[in-house]
């Protein structure tokens, strides 16, 4: 122990050596080491699936590595729960909240913390605490009357409140508008001064590149390389993480024919508690083009996209198929009529996980000959199956295999392959990349691009802001359940959309540089 | 130590094995039960499983049994599958045995050819409206079927007591709750000499391979079970929910009601008070062991008839009570369901986590 | 006079297992899990109550032998719902089944003795009061225990922090299981208080109600208990206001005979399930009550992730 007593302030916090977590069908972590000095804000890196959630998941005690140590301020430490690592000192923001929608923001907090006290002593302690960091929340609210962007101030007071030594925030920025972000950063940047060790998770470049001082590059489960963030490009970072360069997409101009869908004054009640009404919502959309909906979780997206799909039904000449009302009409009748879609959810909603890829082929394929009089031609169903499989190269056993035996990014190459296949006249996407590694992604952004070649009439819907910059003609906000203008990409910046992502659909076109507010402050 | 890992996809032979792991699991208890009750558990084991088997007029009783468990079992498991929780599959049998009943009581004695497919015809119907209420509620006010299809198997008991002991109750009875018995016409006929055998039989086999190719091949079937293994994927191809719940719970209401005249009309041949000793409860759990799969609800039947039969000889042969029978079936269920764990999960022995040597970390470290 | 005392009087007994039974059924539903076992537990309670009571002469013992095998009752259904995460509807209609069965298999020789009745308490100076005296102040302890039970259940599920925890691990348990509340305990903890009002429920029946053991002789009430738990919308204060309602209904054929009303008993008999269809379908109508109040996670299994 004394061969590595060094000076305080360069003694590091945090060492990982050698963690190794073996999973049925994946390692997910393989001899993996890291080490995090005290007021250093490291990033992980790494794209979908790489194994950045499992290693936090260690981290925090939520999982228990097959092999490795950790050593926490000099001392071994074996960490086999969430409560330990809290007393340790560490600290741990969730991609997917933990909070509890029906509690308030004090009943969420005590939950978490490990000592009792009063609610009003809560209380008063989390407003102080809020307003320090410059997150102010209000304890007394329920949270499922909350922002997402709100809700992940009281995953952050919470972690605060029990003066962490290292805070672990996992994806933190999906959430945000771009404005919030550099909010987020000024705070990560407090604590850090404060002495606080941050790990930053994220596959974000820019961002990594304007906040973090140091980053280790996780690849297929193992550390493919460190680097020191500010002193990169995002092509290098790039490299580390995938191997190979970034493929690029382009959109070659070409002008977009007649209109497939149209949507006049959508406007839609919520029949969830929880949910978001949508108001007037106007659009179209022409074939030959992608028109990209942007926008931060929660403001009417899972809405628009039942109303689309006709899950959920308005009424008939709000929404517009090839100029005939569909609104009243459920998702099967759409289909007759050439609308697919690809839904954000894929297991469960898109793909029956106990089912086959072939029966699943049948799910929204049951035009194609799969149907007969009543009866399922199984060997039909089967061809079908085979050939998406082929052409969109799904890994898979076969297409006798479950859908849930597949990764996220095969499924969804499926999914998109079978609707793709089904020869639409328009598609709706809703988060088409989400979790998917960035192979998959790639390949389902060019079936887009080359389907909109073809004449189709995309509409995507994604959190991703990058993505929808790079594949779509034209970009829209949603904000509350209302849409904003659309705009060329070109037209607009990333700033202008981060307004528009707070609801001011109004504000003046200063952006139009197109500068990026993050490197504006790096 | 031992941990459950879940199986990269649901395992199809732990599925068949896991009704013939219970049924051991139940045995095994039974064999301890006995012991402590100072029963000799061979003999036990003979009056409950081979005695039934014995003489034509056994297989017959057998076979008897089997119909209304199989009928109301066919019914049950196609429900199940789309995530309808009909429990009141004894009350559908009692309203089936009451409609079809009341028109063996219409036509009394006539000869006509008549009575006997209006009887079956008219078991189905009440079978079907009594299903309708449930499917009425659900689709229209979003209540709940388990609590209400219950409901109204004690509203179809209380019916047909009422029906018994007044305005159907036989006047030379001697004021013994049950009607008139039914007259040749109206009573089944015996299938198989020396038994009690009725077409029954025929008819629920028949209807056990209607429903199979139903659900294996017709794309009504996939919508069904769609609906019930992912509700969200259902709604996202835009398989009608409401048409679900009505096709699941009216052919369970017509087919339970079937089975409900097919007892009162075959081997009891009027209506009384008590018509089934829990054949519509007996059935969920027939349901489970065949899988939710017609032809594996063939064999459960089979087995559930011969727990009753079994439960009958053990009472007769060995004076324990009539409540043996229940006793099993509650058995055999629970092990049923801990056997089906196996099915997504496995059983993997794990040894606890390995720690990398401290001198070594210690090498590593400095080289950092 | 009229029969208003005795009517009374009779709708607070008939309330008081439900009381019991569902106070339990909240508790555990709250936790997230859905146990369709109560009749089974119910009747189980009730023979094992009646054999102990038979046996030493004591109702205490024979209460507390009957929240004993409620318990363990639950404990099966605990083991094969939580831990082997089974379909728990389909566990609990297993419990149901097997409940039924045992009882009838255990209380075979027990049929037909009857009990004296656990005697109705006198307190000084109120149960002397006409009137209001018959009216609240002259039961049987075991009514006055279901009312401390109801405070309990109330100040725990508002007040506590343990009743915080219950009521998170109903909405999000992996949520819970990820900030380190102790899942599967808690839920354990639940489904075994439920088991012991449920017994206790069914001893009532047969040690205070009819004193008297007979087979399946709580007619469905564990159904109502679980109907209770729905119209109240999990809030304990509810679920006991909607017990005395449906004691009520339950009572109704006495108070027909009462009045001299000409229907025949089997549809006076009717009236509780009848009356139980129309409150769940009253309060089930719009979806907003059950998503704003029915715990999240109800029914479905919790699979700790590795």
């Amino acid at each position: 122990m004394d061969a590595i007593k060094v000076t305080s302030d360069s003694k590091p916090r945090l060492v990982l050596t050698g963690i190794t977590k073996r999973y049925p069908s994946v390692v997910a972590n393989d001899d993996i080491s890291l080490s995090v000095k005290p007021g250093e804000i490291h990033a992980v890196l790494g794209e979908n699936g790489a194994g950045k959630s499992t290693l936090m998941k260690i981290i925090y005690g939520i999982t228990k590595p097959d092999a490795g140590t950790i050593l926490w301020n000099g001392q071994y430490e074996t960490i086999t729960t969430p409560s330990q690592a809290r007393r340790l000192g560490i600290g741990m923001v969730f991609q997917h909240f933990s909070l509890f929608e029906t509690l308030t923001v004090w009943e969420n907090i005590a939950l978490a913390l490990d000592e009792r006290t009063s609610s009003a002593k809560l209380a008063a302690q989390i407003t102080e605490v809020s307003e320090r960091y410059g997150l102010p929340i209000d304890p007394y609210r329920l949270v499922h009357s909350m922002s997402v962007g709100e809700r992940q101030r009281v995953e952050i007071v919470r972690c605060l409140l029990q003066e962490p030594k290292l805070l672990i925030m996992d994806e933190p920025t999906s959430v945000l508008t771009p404005q919030a972000v550099l909010v987020l950063f000024e705070t990560l940047r407090r604590l850090a001064s404060e002495g606080c060790s941050i790990l930053y998770i994220s596959h974000k470049l820019d961002e990594i590149r304007a906040l973090c001082d140091s980053a280790t590059v996780l690849r297929g489960g193992r550390v493919s390389g460190t680097a020191i963030p500010k002193n990169e490009t995002n092509e290098s970072l790039a490299r580390l993480m995938i191997g190979g360069e970034l493929a690029v997409c382009t959109l070659t101009p070409r002008q977009p024919e007649e209109v497939r869908l149209e949507l006049d004054h959508l406007s839609l009640l919520t029949s969830d508690p929880f949910g978001t009404t949508l108001k007037e919502i106007s659009l179209t959309v022409r074939s030959g083009e992608i028109v990209g909906i942007a926008g931060v979780s929660g403001n009417g997206q899972k809405e628009l996209m039942a109303a689309l799909s006709g899950e959920r039904l308005s009424s008939g000449s709000m929404i517009k198929l090839l100029g005939h009302p569909v609104g009243n009409l459920n998702p099967a009748k759409r289909r007759e009529r050439g609308l697919t879609f690809v839904p954000e959810e894929r297991l469960g909603r898109g793909a029956v996980p106990p089912m086959s890829l072939a029966y699943n082929a049948l799910l929204t394929g049951s035009r194609k000959g799969m149907v007969q009089n009543g009866m399922i031609y199984p060997t039909v169903m089967r061809s079908f199956a085979k050939n998406v499989i082929e052409r969109f190269k799904v890994k898979c056993g076969d297409e006798q295999s479950a859908a849930s035996s597949l990764s996220g990014g095969n499924l969804q190459k499926y999914i998109v392959g079978r609707e793709t296949m089904l020869g639409p006249k328009m598609m709706i996407v809703g988060q088409p990349t989400w979790g998917v590694d960035v192979g998959a992604a790639q390949l389902i952004r060019q079936a887009l691009i080359d389907l909109r070649d073809q004449g189709v009439a995309l509409l995507v819907i994604s959190e991703e802001l990058d993505e929808l910059f790079i594949i779509s003609d034209r970009i829209a906000v949603i904000a509350e359940g209302r849409l904003s203008p659309s705009v060329r990409p070109a037209e607009t910046s990333i700033g202008q959309i981060g307004t528009w992502m707070s609801g001011k659909f109004d504000a003046p076109a200063g952006h139009a540089t197109g500068a990026d507010p993050l490197m504006e402050v790096a | 130590m031992f941990v459950l890992e879940r199986r990269a996809s649901p395992s199809f032979k732990m599925a068949i094995a896991s009704p013939v792991l219970a049924a051991i699991g139940m045995m095994v208890t039974g064999f301890f039960l006995f012991t402590a009750l100072g029963k000799d558990p061979i003999e036990v084991f003979y009056l409950f499983f081979v005695k039934p088997l014995s003489s034509t007029y056994d297989i017959g009783e057998l076979l008897l049994k089997t119909t209304p468990l199989l009928l109301c079992g066919l019914g049950l498991a196609m429900g199940f599958r789309a995530n309808i929780w009909n429990i009141g599959a004894e009350g559908q049998l009692t309203m089936g045995a009451i409609a079809g009943g009341g028109v063996a009581l219409w036509f009394g004695d006539s000869p006509s050819i008549a009575a006997m497919p209006l009887m079956l015809l008219a078991g189905m119907i009440g079978g079907m409206v009594w299903a309708a209420i449930p499917a009425f509620l659900r689709t229209r006010f979003n209540t709940n079927e388990i609590l209400v299809t219950l409901m109204l198997v004690y509203i179809a008991q209380l019916v047909l007591s009422w029906l018994v002991h007044g305005p159907w109750r036989d006047p030379d009875g001697q004021n013994y709750p049950q009607s008139r018995g039914f007259g040749d016409a109206e009573t089944m006929s015996v299938l198989i000499d020396g038994t009690r055998v009725t077409w029954g039989i025929v008819y629920a086999l028949g209807l056990a391979l209607i429903f199979w190719v139903v659900s294996q091949k017709t794309i009504a079937g996939f919508r069904m079970q769609v609906a019930g293994m992912a509700p969200a994927a259902a709604a996202y191809a835009g398989f009608s929910e409401k048409r679900n719940i009505w096709i699941a719970l009216l052919v369970c209401g017509a087919v339970s009601g079937l089975a409900g005249i097919c007892e009162v009309a075959g081997p009891i041949g009027r209506l009384q008070q008590q018509i089934s000793p829990g054949y519509g409860f007996a059935a969920i759990i027939v349901a489970w062991i065949g899988r939710l799969h017609p032809i594996g609800v063939i064999f459960g039947s089979l087995l559930m008839a011969l727990l009753y039969l079994g439960g009958e000889s053990a009472q007769m042969g060995m004076s324990l009570p009539s409540a043996i029978t229940g006793l099993f079936q509650g058995l055999l269920l629970f092990y049923l369901l801990a056997a089906d764990l196996f099915i997504t999960f496995k059983l993997k022995w794990v040894r606890p986590v390995e720690r990398v040597e401290p001198k070594l970390a210690v090498r590593l470290e400095s080289a950092a | 006079m009229t029969p208003i005392v005795p009517m009374f009087a009779s709708t607070v007994v008939a309330a008081t297992p439900l009381i019991y039974a569902a106070l339990g059924e909240t508790i555990v539903e709250k936790a997230g899990v859905l146990n369709l076992g109560i009749e089974g537990m119910m009747l189980i309670g009730a023979v094992a109550g009646f054999a102990a009571t038979l046996a030493t002469g004591s109702d205490t013992v024979g209460f507390l032998a009957a929240a004993g095998a409620g318990v363990a009752l639950s404990l099966a259904f605990g083991f094969l719902s939580l831990n082997l995460q089974t379909n728990q509807v389909a566990t609990g209609l297993a419990l149901t089944l097997f409940g039924l069965g045992l009882s009838a298999f255990v209380g075979h020789n027990l049929a037909g003795t009857p009990l004296p009745p656990l005697p109705s308490i006198t307190i000084p100076v109120l149960t002397g009061i006409p009137v209001i005296g018959d009216l609240f102040f002259h039961y049987d302890i075991m009514v006055y225990l279901s009312l401390v039970l109801f405070a309990g259940v109330q100040w725990f599920v508002t007040r506590s922090h343990a009743g915080l925890t219950l009521r998170a691990i109903g909405e999000s348990p992996t949520v819970a299981h990820a900030i380190g509340k102790p899942v599967l305990t808690t839920r354990y903890l639940a489904v075994m208080f439920g088991g012991a009002c449920a017994g206790i429920a069914g001893a009532y029946l047969s040690l205070v109600q009819t004193p008297m053991w007979v087979e399946g002789m709580s007619a469905g009430k564990g159904w109502i208990a679980l109907a209770l738990v729905v119209f109240g919308t999990w809030k304990p204060t509810r679920v006991v206001l909607g017990a005395y309602l449906f004691g009520g209904v339950t009572q109704f054929q006495l108070f027909a005979q009462g009045f001299g009303l000409p229907i025949p008993t089997e549809f006076l008999s009717m009236l509780p399930y009848a009356a139980t269809i129309i409150v769940l379908v009253i309060i089930c109508r719009d979806p907003k009550t059950i998503l704003l109040n029915q715990p999240a996670s109800l029914g479905i299994s919790f699979h700790a992730a590795a």
